[in-house]
Formats: structure tokens, sequence, C-alpha cells
């Protein structure tokens, strides 16, 4: 689910460990590799080159051998540059629904207390671990051709912003969820005994503590569902300038023996996910320098 | 991943001083407002349209015809190869990311050097990218065609794309950072108190590593090799490019989904999502009944 290690606020036990490690603003040595460790570093860099830095770099350089111009028409022809508005469109608003949507099933999952509630746990995981191409098949059986709520959304536009939903769900509310176990209801209470209503309070009080992991969640879900493909093979019918996202268009390149356009096109999708890993980076570094 | 990371460092709150102190109130114990009750049944709601009813209907979808479909995909020695080969290579790309996935976590959080930090960021880089520029990728590095890696390799008589070891390197590849990013913030959490004790107790590095920092990461690291298998035994998009999809060979469990559905055999289909559907449930169960005892350490 969740990937980054938002630091939750303030536990007591993990103060003293953490503070042990940042007090003594001690000059670091540049490297406290021993000759073991080091071999170690060697032959884990060598199989991550090998399995992820060089193939990722053979794209980029695929991308760039037919020059500026050559890139650039590949993306903004017609059918490619519509498959990348609807892909970064849905995932925008997939993004915005799972920001509502997620901060409130976390405090539900936290603050609500009903019998079933572990059940909803379990539930919130599954698209996580669902095989993308089963998540598909399992949207189309409920929102496809004989959908038994009559709401057909197969082959149509909203039938991605239904997959991205299904896949992202558990980003938002696992980056939540543990941070909004470790606030305080100290402040909460002393705010209320203040005067103030819970929307106040929710808005002063624990909207400012949660952003960095609302934030990070976003981030996530937005990465995740600009490059969802498996389970838009079969529910979204795949309909140039319909219904065709940019992964699809990048696998009908590659079928096509177009390794040139594939390659733009991944280039393209490479920066956004490039994008979201700076600003996770950034807002970890920010939510552990305050904490 | 954060809530592992989160369960560790939850240690019970500070016992109240003197004992005059109340316990300390559980917000969630404090009476219910309406909006409490509507939170929670537009919660339900939510994911019961997009995630609980359309899982059930894949359920009985399969067992439309009683057991007829789920006994058909048994006896198709295709499907039956198909699964003996998603099930070897998930374990293999699983083993691999584990050993992987325990020293990068460890170089991480124990050691200083150069280049660190984009490390520690690239690391997380997989997940966030497309399968299918996965799958390109490793096709443009060790394709026969490209003019990478691939060609030395076939001169050798190694073909990775259009054949297992491409596989397994797609697979590894999507499942890269699940197991670091379980076991890096427990390794910050458990400090090195212990692990010095050891060292000036005359234990060696390797002793030191079976005996003190395993079992303190241990749960990290079934919960890391838990998801990993969830996600290497699902992986699709990756595959299906670097695979060939060749029948009876390179054929995956989740291609012969598409493969079947597309082909108008929904049954067939059913049967074995639901199959694949199982395995990850049962993943994530096993996940989650393993998450208390976790917590008690």
């Amino acid at each position: 689910m969740t990937t980054t290690h938002v630091e939750p606020g303030h536990e007591p036990g993990a103060e003293r460990t953490r503070r042990a490690e940042r007090t003594p603003r001690r000059p670091r040595p540049s490297s406290t590799l021993t000759p073991a460790s080091g071999l170690g570093l060697g032959v884990a860099m060598i199989w991550f080159s090998l399995l992820v830095l060089i193939p990722l770099c053979a794209v980029i350089i695929t991308a760039s051998q037919g020059g500026w111009a050559a890139f650039w028409t590949t993306i903004t022809n017609d059918q490619t540059s519509h498959a990348i508005r609807l892909t970064v469109f849905s995932a925008v608003i997939v993004t915005l629904v799972n920001i509502v949507m997620g901060t409130m099933i976390a405090w539900v999952l936290v603050r609500d207390r009903f019998p079933g509630k572990a059940a909803l746990e379990v539930l919130i995981d599954i698209p996580f671990a669902l095989p993308t191409i089963v998540a598909g098949l399992v949207l189309l059986s409920l929102y496809g051709q004989d959908s038994p709520l009559g709401i057909e959304v197969a082959n149509t536009p909203a039938s991605v912003v239904l997959a991205f939903l299904f896949v992202t769900l558990p980003f938002v509310v696992r980056m939540v969820q543990p941070v909004l176990e470790e606030l305080e209801g100290d402040v909460e209470e002393a705010a209320a005994s203040l005067g103030a209503g819970k929307f106040t309070i929710f808005r002063r009080i624990i909207l400012p503590s949660l952003t960095p992991a609302i934030a990070a969640g976003a981030a996530l879900s937005f990465a995740r569902g600009v490059s969802e493909y498996g389970s838009l093979v079969l529910l979204s019918g795949n309909l140039p300038f319909s219904t065709e996202v940019t992964s699809v268009r990048m696998l009908s390149s590659i079928e096509n023996d177009n390794i040139p356009a594939a390659a733009s096109v991944a280039t393209v999708l490479l920066a956004i996910s490039l994008a979201v890993i700076v600003v996770l980076d950034l807002i970890q570094r920010r939510v552990a320098s305050r904490g | 991943m954060a809530e592992t990371q989160t369960l560790v460092q939850a240690q019970p709150p500070a016992p109240p001083q003197g004992g005059a102190a109340p316990p300390r109130r559980r917000p969630s114990r404090r009476r219910k407002g309406p909006l409490a009750y509507l939170l929670r049944v537009v919660v339900i709601a939510y994911l019961f349209f997009l995630v609980a009813w359309p899982l059930a209907l894949v359920a009985t979808n399969t067992f439309d015809d009683g057991f007829a479909s789920l006994e058909g995909i048994f006896d198709d020695p295709d499907v039956v190869t198909a699964l003996q080969l998603t099930a070897v290579c998930a374990v293999i790309a699983v083993v691999i990311n584990t050993v992987f996935g325990v020293g990068m976590s460890l170089l991480l959080v124990r050691y200083e050097f150069p280049g660190k930090r984009a490390l520690s960021a690239l690391v997380d880089l997989p997940l966030s990218v497309s399968p299918v520029v996965v799958g390109l990728a490793l096709v443009l590095v060790y394709g026969g065609r490209g003019d990478w890696f691939g060609p030395t390799l076939e001169s050798f008589g190694i073909q990775v794309i259009y054949a297992n070891l491409g596989i397994i390197m797609a697979t590894a590849f999507v499942a890269l950072p699940l197991v670091i990013r379980e076991v890096v913030p427990v390794l910050h959490e458990i400090g090195t108190e212990q692990e010095q004790a050891a060292r000036s107790l005359g234990a060696n590095a390797v002793q030191t590593f079976w005996r003190i920092t395993l079992p303190a990461i241990k749960w990290a690291v079934v919960y890391g090799v838990v998801l990993s298998l969830a996600r290497s035994l699902g992986e699709f998009g990756a595959v299906k490019v670097v695979s060939g999809n060749v029948l009876g060979e390179t054929r995956t469990a989740t291609l012969v989904v598409e493969e079947k559905y597309l082909n108008f055999d929904q049954a067939g289909a059913y049967a074995v999502a639901f199959l694949l559907a199982m395995v990850s449930v049962a993943c994530i169960v096993v996940v989650a009944l393993i998450r208390p005892k976790h917590d008690e350490r």
C-alpha cells in the first residue's frame, strides 16, 4: 500500500532513539562502509543497475535517438496526446476523490468502532494485492454489460476513472491512518473546551497534522493512476480517442514494432514518476525536520 | 507499509503517574453524533460498491454452474502449466527481492556512503513506473534485437526476453521496493544498541545479524515477503511485454485470464481470476493476522 515513511508526530518510545540520532549534529564521516558491507553495496548496486537503472536509461536513450523534433511529434500525435490527456485528467480526478474519501475512510477506521470494522481493514488492502487484470474483471462483473446495478460504464471514459479509483484506494488511507492513530486527543479536547466546534477542530487542529500524509498518499495515487495498465485492458475497451490511456497506447506501439514511439511515451511517464518521487522525498524531509 | 512501522512504534501509552490520573479516554469512546454515523455509512457504502460487491460477483460467477468451471481449468494442461510457471517465477522473484531487500535496507540504515539519499529515493521508483514501461525497458536492454546486452547474452545461449528469465526479471522489478519499505522503518526503530552490545561481547557480523538483527525485523520481513508474493503472482503488464505470451511456455496465469476473456471463455476467465483473487485475499488475511503479534512485541 503506502510506501513512504512519513514519521508520525510523537511516540514516547521512538523519541529517544530518534533524538539520539539527530541532536549531536556532529559532521558525519562521508562513508562508514566496512570492506564487507562495501562489497555488499557493490553487489546490490550491480543488480539494481542491471534490473532497474540501465533498462530505464535505455528507454530515455532510445527516445532521444530520434532527436527532439521526433520526440515532440510522437507525443503530440493526436491519438497519443489524447491518451496522455485522458490519463492525466482521470488521475487528477481520482486523486481528488481519494484525498476526500481516503481521509474519511482513515477517519472512520481510527475513530469509529462498530462490528465488522476488521473486514473493512481487509477490503482496503485487497486492491493492492489483487492482480490488476483480475481487478478489471472484478469491476466488469458489477459495472459491465449485464450489470446487476444497471450502471454500465465499461467502454466509456468513466471506466478509466472507476479502474483508477479501485487500484489507488489504499494509498491515502494507509498514509493517513497511522498519523491519525498517533494524534493525541488532548489538544482536541482543549480546543473543544475552549468552545471550538467540530469543524473548527478538524480544520485547525487535525487537518494540519494530516496534510503531509495526505499529500504523500495523493502523490502515490496520482503516480499509480497515471501508470495503470492491467485493470483497464478488459474494462475500458481501449477505444482510440475515447478510452485509450497512455499505457495502452504504449503497448500498441510496442506490438506494432514502433519501439521509438513507445520509448517516447514511456519517457513522459517516467518523467511523471520521477517528479512524484522527488515530491515524496521533499514531503518526507519536511516532516522529518519538523518532527 | 507505513502502518507496520507505526504498529511497531506504537508502544502502550505511559502509565498514568501516581495512579490518580484517570485512564486516557480514547476519542472513539466518545458519544457519537449523527455525523459519525453519516461518515460510517458513506465509507461502508463506498467500499461495498467499489470492492466488496464486485469481488463477491467474481465468486458467484465462478460457481454459477457448481465446481465445473474450476475443475475445467485444472483439466486444461495449458492452464496448469501457466499456474506452475506463475508460481515458480513468483517464488524465485520473491527470494531474490527478499535477499536484496534485507541487504539494501541494512546498507541504507546502518551505513553512510555518498549517494545514499539518491539511492534511497530511486529504490522506490519501481512502484510508480508503469508496468508497460518496465516491460519495454527490459526488452530494449535484454531483447535479442536490441543494441545493448541482448545479442551478447544470446550468443552465449542465454535468452532473457520471451523466456522465463525475462518473466522473473519483470516480476522482481515491479516488487522490488516492497521488502525494503517494510524493513527500513523497523531497522530505524530498533536502533543499534543491542547490535553494539553483541559486537562488544565478541559476536562477529554474521552472528550479530542472525541472532540480533534478523529476529528483531522478522515480522517486517514476513510482511514484505507476503506483499511481494501477492504482487509477483499478479503481475500482468510487464510480463505481457517480456514474455511473448507463448501458449504452454511463457504464458502466466494473469495472461490466461485475459486470453480466455477475450476468446469469450468467460467461465474459464472467471475461474482463473477467482483462483488468483483467492491467493491475494489469503495473503492480505495472513498479513492482517500477523499484525497483532507484531504489535505485542
